[in-house]
């Protein structure tokens, strides 16, 4: 059961999520998009959008370091697990708390809007719901885990961080996460629910982050260049001769 | 010196009636599709007026195009690239739906399902965002011919900007028609704008266009572009915005827009210009200096040395012959009567405007005094203040000396040739008092007047060894491309798509330059029903007859 959950269940969502975003931008480049409803509504969507979004590059940027570097890094660099915990849990709380009352902000227009409703799939909708419950079940792991103590005190760095990058590098150990507390599992799991559904929700936009722009010049000349001329490519046998 | 080609346009406002003819051509053409509903690619404006959408010209609103910052640089009026990602999630100046208007559809259903009943059914509009009854308030043309003026008159930006006058002379009211499609930019602040790079001014033409394959929707472009002519379409999440018709200009027919100008007023061409010195033009310090700064872009192509460069630089030879005969190097630089739509935003706009003399006309005629005399005009030229300085705002940011200039060409013009048409001797000292040869004149006024077809629109065709790759000629098939399956073998849906320009193009040039209405007497397969009494065969449907007994193969059958 336990290489079922820890082993087998993480490696396809990674797979669909892999294969899926290659498929996705191999045929669906046109639907690739925010999908933005900025346009139906504007007041909430200012307040909720960049509380949500800020606060998730917060809750990423905290799992990468969480998650990645190993606790003998920081132990080496002299940072003791009790500063590293306050601080994990200083930066998680603010981030996660961004998050979710963006998030919450941006579900309440979603259903009460109604322009906004009827632009919602039922891909998003699914979606939220992954979204909702593994950031709500972060926020618990970090609540009730850290502060509270809730249970026995848990330290993921010896144990969830450990199996992830296990998992990483094709050497799975799954014995690490079946030792994990129930809110850990929980929110491991779910993840990885929604890594295997973003290739097919709008979730995509995270990949077109446009970081590229501070780099380009500002005008982009184009040539109408011979692969793709009009919308479309010239069929097979048709190639140029000039 | 660096030579790029620029497909561009002018439009010569006295002649626009404002039939909104463009605007719905248009929209069929391009944007009767769901999640574009709002969008108008062509639009008709009424000045004064707000404008579509409402109050776009206000750039201390909006933030669109571009200004000079405090060392004097050009960068984006809303801010940097910085600046741009740190709002990337909630874009602070993108208009709402409310500023254009919220679409709407009526529920047709309730005419014919409706029950025998005492009343007559009504038909009630329904938003086409949230598919709810609603209360139409607001459109694209509302303000259209100054309708409820009264009330909105004082929201047009470029009248605030001279109001103290206008208040007391309103009562005199003038007003024109201003057509707007996307100026196709020299220096395109949505381009700029666009964090993912997708917007892109092509190499060849310098038409802008939106890749909707790298569009991620968002939005800057919207609100990066100072004119509103980039619209999101709220289906598909992507940016949308005018494209010059380049699947129409690429085998040489004018836009949808110009080729369905009622009144004509529309002119097409390429012009030459020095692409080095776009940025320089743009950073022009003082904004009455635009105007010039953006003429002087544009290079004379009769001049041999640029006729070089531009050989140099890639620019096919019939290109450049192109741009010899283009009516729009002549109204612009030539006789210098077009102006471009709002300098000031330092995009370098590529759709020029040749102001109205109208609204000047009609005030002298009221006054019961000759409407043509170029004294008469000239006074009033000078005296109405009100509309000179209402169309500088628009075309020269304010500095109303090149208005004058080209309203007094325009009323000299009139004044010319009417004694010409009347049969009298031309009066030399009319064009010399603007400044133009007697040949000029009259060649401008050709132009203005007369020009046929092919001399409104000069367009080159793109090179026949890219043909089979254009739009129109689309020997390739959409479908199969994105993995639908291969093109039907049997049936009406066999074979690939017809290109319709092309089918068409023949027919319709033999149309548009042809002296008759319908039924050219020299094709012999056109059959004109029209004229067909319903007995027996019209003429021309069917073969004639061979020669022979036909008589009992009748009797046989």
């Amino acid at each position: 059961m336990d290489a079922f959950l820890w082993v087998i269940v993480p490696y396809l969502c990674l797979a669909t999520f892999v294969v899926g975003h290659f498929w996705r931008y191999r045929y669906d480049k046109f639907g690739w998009t925010t999908r933005s409803s900025q346009l139906y509504e504007d007041r909430l969507l200012r307040l909720g959008s960049p509380l949500f979004h800020f606060g998730m590059l917060g809750v990423v940027g905290g799992h990468v370091v969480g998650l990645l570097v190993p606790q003998s890094w920081t132990d080496a660099l002299g940072i003791s697990h009790e500063t590293y915990h306050v601080a994990a849990v200083a930066g998680g709380l603010v981030a996660g708390l961004m998050a979710v009352v963006g998030m919450a902000i941006l579900v309440y227009r979603r259903r009460t809007v109604g322009p906004v409703f009827s632009a919602t799939t039922r891909m998003d909708k699914v979606m939220y719901a992954f979204l909702a419950a593994v950031i709500v079940l972060g926020m618990w792991n970090t609540v009730a885990g850290s502060i509270m103590t809730f249970g026995r005190e848990y330290n993921y760095r010896e144990g969830v961080s450990v199996w992830y990058r296990s998992f990483l590098a094709f050497r799975p150990d799954a014995s690490l996460m079946a030792d994990a507390p129930l809110g850990f599992r929980l929110h491991a799991l779910v993840a990885f629910g929604l890594f295997a559904l973003w290739p097919f929700t709008r979730l995509v936009h995270v990949f077109s982050a446009p970081v590229g722009y501070l780099t380009r010049p500002y005008i982009v000349y184009r040539s109408r260049d011979d692969r793709q001329l009009g919308s479309h490519r010239p069929r097979r046998g048709w190639d140029r001769v000039g | 010196m660096r030579v790029m080609a620029q497909m561009a346009m002018v439009m010569n406002l006295d002649k626009c009636i404002g039939c909104h003819t463009c605007s719905v051509t248009c929209k069929q053409a391009w944007t009767n599709r769901t999640g574009t509903e709002y969008v108008w690619f062509n639009n008709v404006e009424t000045r004064p007026g707000q404008g579509y959408p409402r109050r776009y010209e206000d750039q201390e609103q909006w933030k669109g195009g571009w200004t000079l910052n405090k060392r004097g640089r050009l960068s984006l009026k809303a801010g940097g690239r910085w600046r741009k990602l740190a709002t990337i999630f909630s874009n602070p100046k993108l208009p709402s739906i409310t500023d254009y208007y919220e679409p709407w559809t009526y529920d047709y259903a309730t005419l014919t399902d409706a029950p025998a009943q005492e009343h007559t059914p009504v038909a009630r509009p329904k938003s086409l965002i949230s598919g709810r009854d609603m209360k139409i308030e607001w459109s694209s043309n509302w303000d259209d011919n100054l309708g409820g003026s009264a009330a909105t008159e004082k929201h047009d930006p470029m009248l605030a900007k001279i109001a103290e006058k206008v208040r007391f002379e309103f009562e005199q009211t003038f007003m024109f028609y201003l057509p707007r499609i996307c100026e196709h930019c020299l220096n395109p602040s949505c381009a700029a704008s666009c964090p993912s790079g997708a917007i892109y001014k092509r190499a060849e033409d310098g038409i802008v266009l939106v890749d909707q394959d790298r569009c991620r929707g968002w939005r800057m472009c919207v609100s990066g572009c100072p004119y509103k002519k980039v619209y999101f379409n709220h289906k598909t999440g992507k940016a949308e915005k005018c494209t010059f018709c380049f699947p129409r200009v690429e085998v040489g027919l004018p836009t949808v827009c110009a080729e369905t100008c009622v009144g004509r007023l529309r002119y097409i061409g390429l012009i030459l210009y020095d692409a080095d010195r776009v940025l320089e033009a743009a950073s022009t310090p003082d904004e009455h200096d635009l105007y010039e700064a953006q003429r002087s872009l544009l290079l004379d192509p009769h001049d041999p040395e640029v006729v070089r460069a531009a050989e140099r630089d890639g620019i096919p030879r019939d290109w450049i012959d192109a741009a010899q005969r283009s009516p729009i190097h002549a109204l612009i630089n030539t006789y210098r009567v077009a102006l471009p739509l709002h300098p000031e935003y330092r995009t370098m706009p590529m759709v020029w405007y040749i102001p109205p003399l109208s609204p000047v006309i009609d005030v002298v005629r009221e006054t019961g005094e000759d409407a043509e005399d170029t004294g008469n005009l000239f006074a009033a030229i000078d005296a109405l203040r009100i509309p000179v300085e209402y169309l500088a705002e628009l075309f020269t940011a304010g500095d109303t000396v090149p208005v004058d200039g080209v309203l007094k060409k325009l009323a000299a013009m009139r004044s010319y040739m009417r004694d010409i048409n009347l049969g009298r001797d031309p009066d030399a000292s009319i064009p010399a008092a603007v400044g133009m040869s007697e040949e000029d004149m009259y060649d401008m006024y050709r132009l203005l007047a007369i020009a046929k077809y092919d001399e409104r629109y000069v367009i080159p065709p793109a090179h026949a060894e890219q043909a089979h790759s254009l739009e129109e000629i689309a020997t390739e098939c959409a479908v199969s491309e994105y993995g639908g399956g291969n093109p039907e073998i049997f049936g009406e849906g066999s074979g690939t798509l017809t290109p319709i320009a092309v089918e068409n193009f023949q027919m319709l040039k033999d149309r548009q330059t042809s002296d008759t209405l319908a039924g050219p007497s020299d094709k012999a397969s056109r059959v004109n029903l029209l004229n067909w009494d319903g007995k027996g065969a019209p003429s021309g449907l069917f073969p004639p007859r061979p020669p022979g007994p036909p008589a009992e193969e009748v009797e046989d059958r």
